[in-house]
């Protein structure tokens, strides 16, 4: 039953086939006989998920307050508060952090009924693109163990493949959703930035963060994106716009719908079997009706650039607070209050955040905020624009969700650049604020490849129509890791 | 070789809102330390700030009294440091685009009317507060407290164009703004509370000369008489030092009230690159239209056209008037009594001697005032009519500041009326006569000073109730 949607087990669960408990019992059954291999949890909360599985049961019992997600266990990137439970970031600098409130995704799947069974692994502040920049371990991905995850919502993405749980959140800020989905061959969403609350995410970089859905199928992450979408007074940029139910969208019909294939996106630096399977998708989605059509996005060549100023610039400023005063780490012994400050961050921070807060701390400081930040706000504009016009003949942009498939851990940990870019077909998408959707479309060898969907500004809807028409006629979600 | 002093303030006031800048927090002063936290003031991970409406609705109402121009989208920016009173060790406050620009105010100076340049006021967020044990500062200190309460309290900064030609403008100036935030309710602008905080940038050129010299900025000023005093101070370093042929260095400065003198940091201690880029966190403030227009109609008369109107209307002296117009309570009392009583300047006096010098003894606000308008009308009425003498008339004013009681309660619980009775006062003058016989001799030998000797044993006698008019009268008939 763990290698079940969402969906098909409430059906289960609503027809009183299969208990709450049960369900819970056996994602813990799973965990414990997979876990050891995958590791993609930094923190398992049994007590409290029976205790909150119970309680679901007695919902089905009495009929009421019933939801698509009561029941269903869950796992929670472990940069989303929830409080009395750790919330790490997967970095030293939070391991004994305890949050006093829940971050509102939290709020919102623990009063829909959902199960959180624990917290997931991810690259330290959710800077990374492999989960190797956990302070704790690496994930690895369950399709190939000596592959990994992608990241930074590795944890997720592989809890999610290897049916450790049937659901999982992410934070996407320049692929961390998507990257990891299309590397562990799940469906992950990054919703248009503002759709989500982000109030309890641990801030990585403000402007671009989101939270989405990580999903064995495209109809989960729509049952989540029900729950998870909608204003929220305590998010200032989340949007006041009507959440439309997202399941109207899952018709299984693309005719006429105008898909534009992003030219820089197919060409050198992707590998030729992931782009053999984009193609192969593209015709598929023609076969089903869509009109396809090549577009050209001219500013992609700068994005990672602007990505990689934007982003450690807000970086820095966010992890600004770890300084052993208030909560997290305090190194011992220290004679003054500078002293504390750089012990405390020296010892806690990891080298990837260490490079990020310098590289951003530099941006911003005097004398180059107008060479580096402000320039790249402009370029961030630029590919706005080129967005824009992309989207006046298309519905939605398809693309590679990751210029190849899962790489072997310990790769590209010694050269950040090449790590960099493997977020460059995402990274864009954080930029412009837009949606993206990565769903399976094929294999390379036994390793998953991802095809990421663009929409326009709180157009969900569009993503989950073309995305479930290839998926219902496509066997690829339907393929499972043996471990 | 002459020289004119430029000054130009930095002006923080705190926001009388009821919660926090960014939070919902209370926004209450002297609560037990860390009572008034949350995750969000206290910058736990993962928090958001929201805006406070009625802290940019005062800010607003402020800067229009300040003829300023609102702008139409204004930023919050982060401004970054390490400190422990910062939990997220940046700052929200507003930078490159700031809420409202280029407004004035008019100041009075020796008689002299000038208009004073407002560069900008803007929002931002307060700093907690630390508490060192075994030093003075956290450098060398045993061990350090915070108290998160004041974190994230809504303050309002002001700065002024460097329009300011001396000490005592300065200090006038922030007089009138003080006065200003007290009449529209944004600020109760008490400098010792440090509810009104006031940084000093002063430099001097050669008359004549178009451009600034270089600018020191003085802090730590903590009263209003402290302004004039730290600006005449560092004026006369900037003088000295000049004329020594040596040059001014740009830093800042600490005032030290004991000496009054001001001492520099070393410039290595704050040269800060803080960093600032807009807070992603927050959206653009874009006051509507419609909203500014809202706010200016609660704006109302403001102090100095009050003070006009005072002298011109109500024939109050310019230095009664000014008390009257300090702050909004005793304005609004004034105008009360006035109206239920008529005698504007009647009133004025007891307000500015008996009220006022009760209210510094106890080191109360107007607003703490037992006294309602009503009960000081009703008063003033008693001695219109001789009911009771000036003198009955305190007393009864300081029982009811005192005690809070009824004014009738007052008077008859102690028996306060006057005596107007003759044949009541005609025995006691009798009496003090036949006592007296000396000092009847001196009178009816021309000594007709003496008369007041026996006012006073009168007044000894029923306790300072006699009528003066009656018993002048009365004793004049006895003693012929």
């Amino acid at each position: 039953m763990n290698n079940k949607t969402a969906h098909e087990l409430h059906t289960l669960l609503t027809e009183r086939k299969l208990s709450a408990t049960e369900l819970t019992e056996a994602a813990f059954a799973r965990i414990e006989k997979v876990e050891d291999k995958v590791k993609a949890f930094v923190t398992l909360t049994k007590d409290e998920a029976l205790k909150q599985a119970r309680a679901a049961d007695e919902q089905f019992k009495s009929g009421k307050n019933i939801t698509p997600l009561t029941g269903i266990p869950i796992a929670v990137k472990d940069n989303m508060c929830t409080r009395g439970t750790l919330t790490t970031c997967s970095s030293k600098i939070l391991a004994n952090y305890l949050p006093p409130y829940d971050a509102t995704v939290v709020t919102k799947l623990k009063a829909a009924g959902a199960v959180i069974i624990g917290k997931t692994n991810l690259d330290e502040f959710a800077m990374g693109s492999s989960t190797e920049n956990s302070a704790f371990h690496p994930t690895r991905n369950p399709w190939d163990v000596k592959t990994v995850p992608g990241g930074s919502s590795g944890g997720s993405a592989a809890a999610v493949a290897a049916s450790e749980t049937i659901l999982a959140t992410g934070s996407d800020t320049g692929g961390s959703i998507r990257q990891p989905a299309s590397f562990c061959g799940v469906v992950g969403l990054k919703p248009t930035y503002g759709r989500v609350s982000r109030y309890g995410l641990v801030a990585f970089a403000s402007s671009l963060d989101q939270i989405g859905p990580l999903t064995k199928d495209v109809t989960d992450a729509a049952i989540m994106m029900n729950l998870l979408a909608g204003h929220d007074p305590k998010d200032s940029t989340s949007v006041d716009l009507p959440v439309p139910d997202y399941r109207q969208a899952l018709v299984g019909d693309v005719k006429n719908v105008r898909i534009g294939v992003i030219k820089e996106l197919m060409g050198a630096g992707i590998e030729p079997e992931v782009k053999d399977a984009i193609k192969a998708a593209v015709n598929k989605l023609a076969e089903l009706g869509a009109k396809i059509t090549e577009v050209s996005l001219p500013s992609f060549e700068y994005a990672v650039a602007t990505y990689y100023l934007i982003a450690p610039a807000e970086a820095s400023s966010n992890l600004a607070r770890y300084d052993g005063v208030k909560f997290g780490l305090r190194t011992k012994g220290d004679k003054d209050l500078i002293t504390m400050y750089s012990n405390t961050r020296q010892e806690g921070f990891g080298p990837e955040v260490k490079r990020r807060i310098m590289l951003g701390t530099y941006a911003l400081s005097a004398g180059y905020y107008d060479a580096y930040y402000l320039k790249a706000l402009k370029v961030r504009t630029v590919i706005k624009r080129d967005f824009e016009k992309a989207f006046k003949d298309c519905d939605v942009l398809l693309s590679p969700t990751a210029p190849t498939v899962a790489f072997k851990l310990g790769a590209k940990t010694a050269d950040p650049l090449a790590m960099y870019l493997s977020d460059i077909a995402t990274i864009p998408v954080n930029l412009a604020g837009l949606p993206a959707l990565s769903l399976p479309c094929g294999f390379a060898g036994n390793l998953p490849i991802g095809l990421q969907v663009i929409g326009q500004a709180f157009k969900e809807d569009a993503l989950f129509r073309v995305s479930f028409a290839y998926e219902q006629n496509t066997e690829w979600h339907k393929k499972t890791a043996a471990l | 070789m002459k020289y004119e002093t430029i000054i130009g303030l930095e002006i923080h006031a705190q926001l009388l809102t009821e919660s926090k800048m960014f939070c919902s927090c209370s926004n209450k002063f002297g609560d037990k330390p860390n009572t008034n936290i949350c995750p969000v003031c206290t910058g736990q991970p993962g928090v958001l700030p929201v805006t406070n409406r009625k802290a940019i609705e005062l800010a607003i109402k402020t800067a229009l009294a300040l003829n300023c121009t609102i702008e139409p989208s204004s930023v919050f920016a982060r401004k970054h440091y390490f400190y422990p009173d910062l939990p997220k060790n940046f700052q929200i406050s507003q930078y490159e685009l700031p809420l409202a620009t280029k407004g004035y105010i008019e100041i009075e100076v020796d008689g002299k009317k000038r208009k004073i340049g407002i560069t900008r006021v803007h929002l931002e967020e307060d700093a907690g507060k630390l508490v060192h044990v075994g030093a003075e500062r956290i450098m060398g200190a045993e061990e350090s407290l915070v108290d998160y309460n004041r974190t994230g309290t809504p303050l309002m900064e002001i700065v002024s164009e460097p329009d300011l030609r001396s000490p005592k403008e300065a200090a006038v100036y922030t007089q009138r703004l003080a006065e200003l935030l007290r009449s529209l309710m944004v600020c109760d602008a008490k400098m010792e509370e440090g509810s009104l905080r006031c940084d000093a940038n002063i430099s001097i050129r050669p008359i004549g000369e178009a451009k600034f010299g270089t600018k020191t900025e003085v802090k730590n000023i903590n009263s209003f008489k402290a302004i004039e005093k730290a600006l005449i101070s560092e004026e006369k370093r900037h003088l000295e030092v000049t004329e020594e042929g040596e040059k001014i260095i740009q830093e800042t400065r600490f005032f030290d009230e004991q000496t009054e003198t001001t001492t520099g940091m070393r410039s290595k201690e704050y040269a800060h690159d803080y960093r600032y880029f807009p807070e992603p966190d927050l959206v653009p403030i874009e006051p509507s239209t419609e909203w500014i227009e809202e706010i200016r109609q609660t704006i109302g008369e403001l102090p100095q056209q009050k003070k006009e109107r005072f002298i011109t209307e109500l024939k109050l002296s310019p230095e009664t008037a000014q008390i009257m117009v300090a702050d909004k309570q005793t304005g609004d009392f004034f105008e009360a009594v006035v109206k239920l009583h008529g005698q504007p300047v009647a009133a004025a006096n007891w307000i500015v001697g008996d009220i006022t010098a009760f209210l510094n003894e106890q080191k109360m606000s107007f607003n703490e005032l037992a006294l309602s308008p009503a009960q000081l009308a009703e008063i003033l009425k008693m001695i219109d009519t001789g009911t009771l003498s000036n003198k009955l008339a305190k007393d009864v004013l300081f029982q009811v500041l005192k005690t809070g009681k009824q004014v009738k309660e007052v008077i008859e619980g102690a028996g306060l009326t006057q005596i107007s009775d003759e044949s009541e006062l005609t025995k006691v003058i009798e009496e003090i006569i036949k006592n007296n016989p000396k000092q009847v001799e001196q009178f009816k030998s021309g000594k007709t000073a003496v008369l007041a000797f026996f006012v006073g044993q009168v007044m000894k006698a029923t306790k300072g109730r006699a009528n003066p008019q009656v018993l002048n009268a009365l004793l004049k008939k006895a003693l012929h």
